[in-house]
């Protein structure tokens, strides 16, 4: 069974006037139909506006779809008996880092979510020590929040959702805020959630580094999905890419201009490393 | 520079009075604090003046931190004493033209003045010795009672801590508004009061906003987290009573007794 599935999801955005009158409608989500197994590393991946944070809110049954369904591990996201569960499945981590720290103190904020689930204290002092390693914050543990980096603090926050036991982590847009060096740990910590701890990761971004390790690729543009496929082959249509206003990583647009120059290089190259050895073998 | 600011003054030294349940330093207060009103003579001050000393002792932070919180109502103190010295009527010891001390007058300025150092000082032995969120956790469990009376405990204590988190942000936030405003010319220091104040409102309407998106986001962020109110919460760091929480309740009791049985005996 898929960790989440979404079937003709369309979500709509009604703009009030004082009186209540319906002002304009904006859809946000758009006839979306995607379905994500078990252990997979999805990335979304759109400009600003494209729907892809509405898409993401629904995952957690914050959102509900104006028309079509969710299903997260098998719950209809509309149905009221099933919301704590499906929280309690789907993880999710914002973009800001200030805005979802609730406790005073590192461990206390990561043992929020397992309080509200009614976790035993001897457990939840188990869980945050263990999410806290995978973090790689555990030597913060007694620190306020307020004196860490911005990436520390969304390592926090991820420690936070870790320390729920979700199937699933949804991360909306977690490095906007961050500098590079913050970028980089929080999807290291994401890749480490991944690949060691075999959670399921969709990743909601529009940094093309960060989903060269992602299994799949959604592109997101004015609601719809206009790509889908592995980071190569979504890499390789430099074009269109550029069409939906979104840019590629140096490395790769390097290599398609030197391609369409008639250098004899392969499409999709995402590393440093694979252009050079493409170089390498053109001598 | 504002990211240490906490409100309190707590003081981190480990003494048998910061390990006490929060519970038990609430209620001793209160006691504490209820007892200066049962008072009514000189005597009465002898075992709180003992009470106090000790607890001081005990708590290992230095007097002069208690004295600090004593400068706010240095006014306050100043203004009770000339009341209580000139207003009192009875036997006159000394006057001066339409001025007239009495002997019950002095008195009563110094038994006042006992009170509220006592008063000031007892509490801030409180505040000095407890993080404001063992206040908060004190707080909700020690009034749980009040809940069968319908009063939301557990939602204003996690306004409550919610609000200490928030603090030093939105600090922070002014200042750079502040410093946002004043780089395009804007001017908070000089005029008078009234001009002052109206050049805060481009300050505040900014600060607002924010702070109304932060409470959005935070709301969010809780609800995503499986936040639904008091029910069925466990705890990280739940209150429990020790052995030493029994034997200050008993303290505390005993405090109690001697001064009821004083107050009936004079």
């Amino acid at each position: 069974m898929e960790i989440v599935k979404t079937e003709n999801l369309t979500f709509e955005y009604i703009r009030r006037d004082e009186e209540d009158n319906v002002e304009g409608i904006t859809t946000a989500v758009d006839d979306v139909s995607l379905s994500v197994e078990h252990g997979e590393f999805i990335a979304i991946l759109g400009h600003n506006g494209s729907g892809k944070s509405t898409l993401a809110k629904h995952i957690n049954a914050i959102l509900y779809p104006t028309e079509g369904t969710v299903w997260v591990d098998g719950n209809d996201t509309k149905d009221p008996d099933k919301l704590w569960t499906i929280r309690n499945t789907a993880g999710m981590v914002f973009q800001n880092p200030d805005n979802q720290i609730i406790g005073q103190v590192v461990e206390e904020d990561v043992a929020f979510g397992p309080e509200n689930m009614g976790v035993p204290t001897k457990e939840i002092w188990e869980r945050v020590e263990e999410s806290l390693k995978v973090v790689g914050m555990y030597e913060y543990r007694k620190s306020s929040p307020n004196r860490l980096s911005g990436g520390q603090k969304q390592r926090i926050s991820i420690a936070g959702v870790l320390a729920m036991h979700p199937k699933c982590i949804v991360l909306d847009e977690p490095t906007a805020m961050l500098d590079p060096i913050g970028r980089k740990e929080v999807i290291d910590a994401v890749r480490g959630l991944n690949e060691v701890e075999k959670i399921t990761v969709i990743l909601i971004t529009h940094y093309m580094e960060e989903i060269v390790h992602a299994d799949r690729v959604f592109v997101m543009d004015k609601g719809h999905i206009e790509m889908e496929g592995t980071p190569r082959e979504i890499f390789s249509q430099v074009e269109k890419l550029k069409s939906l206003r979104l840019s590629v990583p140096q490395v790769t647009e390097l290599a398609y201009k030197l391609k369409k120059r008639g250098l004899p290089i392969p499409d999709g190259i995402l590393t440093t490393d694979e252009l050079t050895e493409a170089l390498k073998r053109c001598r | 520079m504002f990211r240490d600011i906490t409100l309190g003054q707590y003081y981190p030294v480990d003494s048998c009075i910061h390990r006490l349940d929060p519970r038990v330093k609430l209620f001793g207060t209160l006691i504490f604090l209820i007892s200066l009103f049962l008072t009514d003579n000189f005597i009465g001050y002898i075992p709180a003046l003992i009470f106090l000393i000790s607890v001081i002792a005990l708590s290992k932070v230095p007097f002069k931190y208690m004295v600090k919180g004593m400068r706010a109502i240095l006014f306050l103190l100043l203004l009770s004493v000339v009341c209580n010295l000139f207003l009192t009527r009875g036997d006159v010891v000394f006057s001066w033209w339409k001025l007239k001390i009495t002997k019950q007058g002095i008195e009563l300025a110094g038994f006042m003045a006992i009170r509220l150092s006592f008063l000031v000082i007892g509490s801030s032995i409180m505040t000095l010795t407890t993080t404001p969120n063992q206040l908060t956790d004190g707080l909700e469990k020690g009034l749980g009672f009040l809940k069968i009376f319908g009063v939301p405990v557990h939602e204003v204590a996690m306004m409550m801590s919610i609000a200490l988190r928030f603090i030093p942000i939105l600090v922070e936030e002014t200042d750079k508004i502040m410093k946002a405003q004043m780089a395009r010319g804007a001017d908070f220091e000089s005029g008078n009061i009234v001009k002052k104040a109206k050049s805060l409102i481009p300050l505040l309407v900014p600060l607002f906003v924010s702070a109304f998106r932060r409470a959005n986001d935070l709301a969010m962020a809780m609800e995503a987290r499986g936040y639904r109110g008091g029910k069925g919460r466990t705890k990280l760091k739940p209150l429990k009573y020790k052995g030493r929480d029994a034997v200050a309740y008993i303290v505390i009791f005993a405090y109690l007794s001697v001064i009821i049985a004083l107050k009936v005996i004079f």
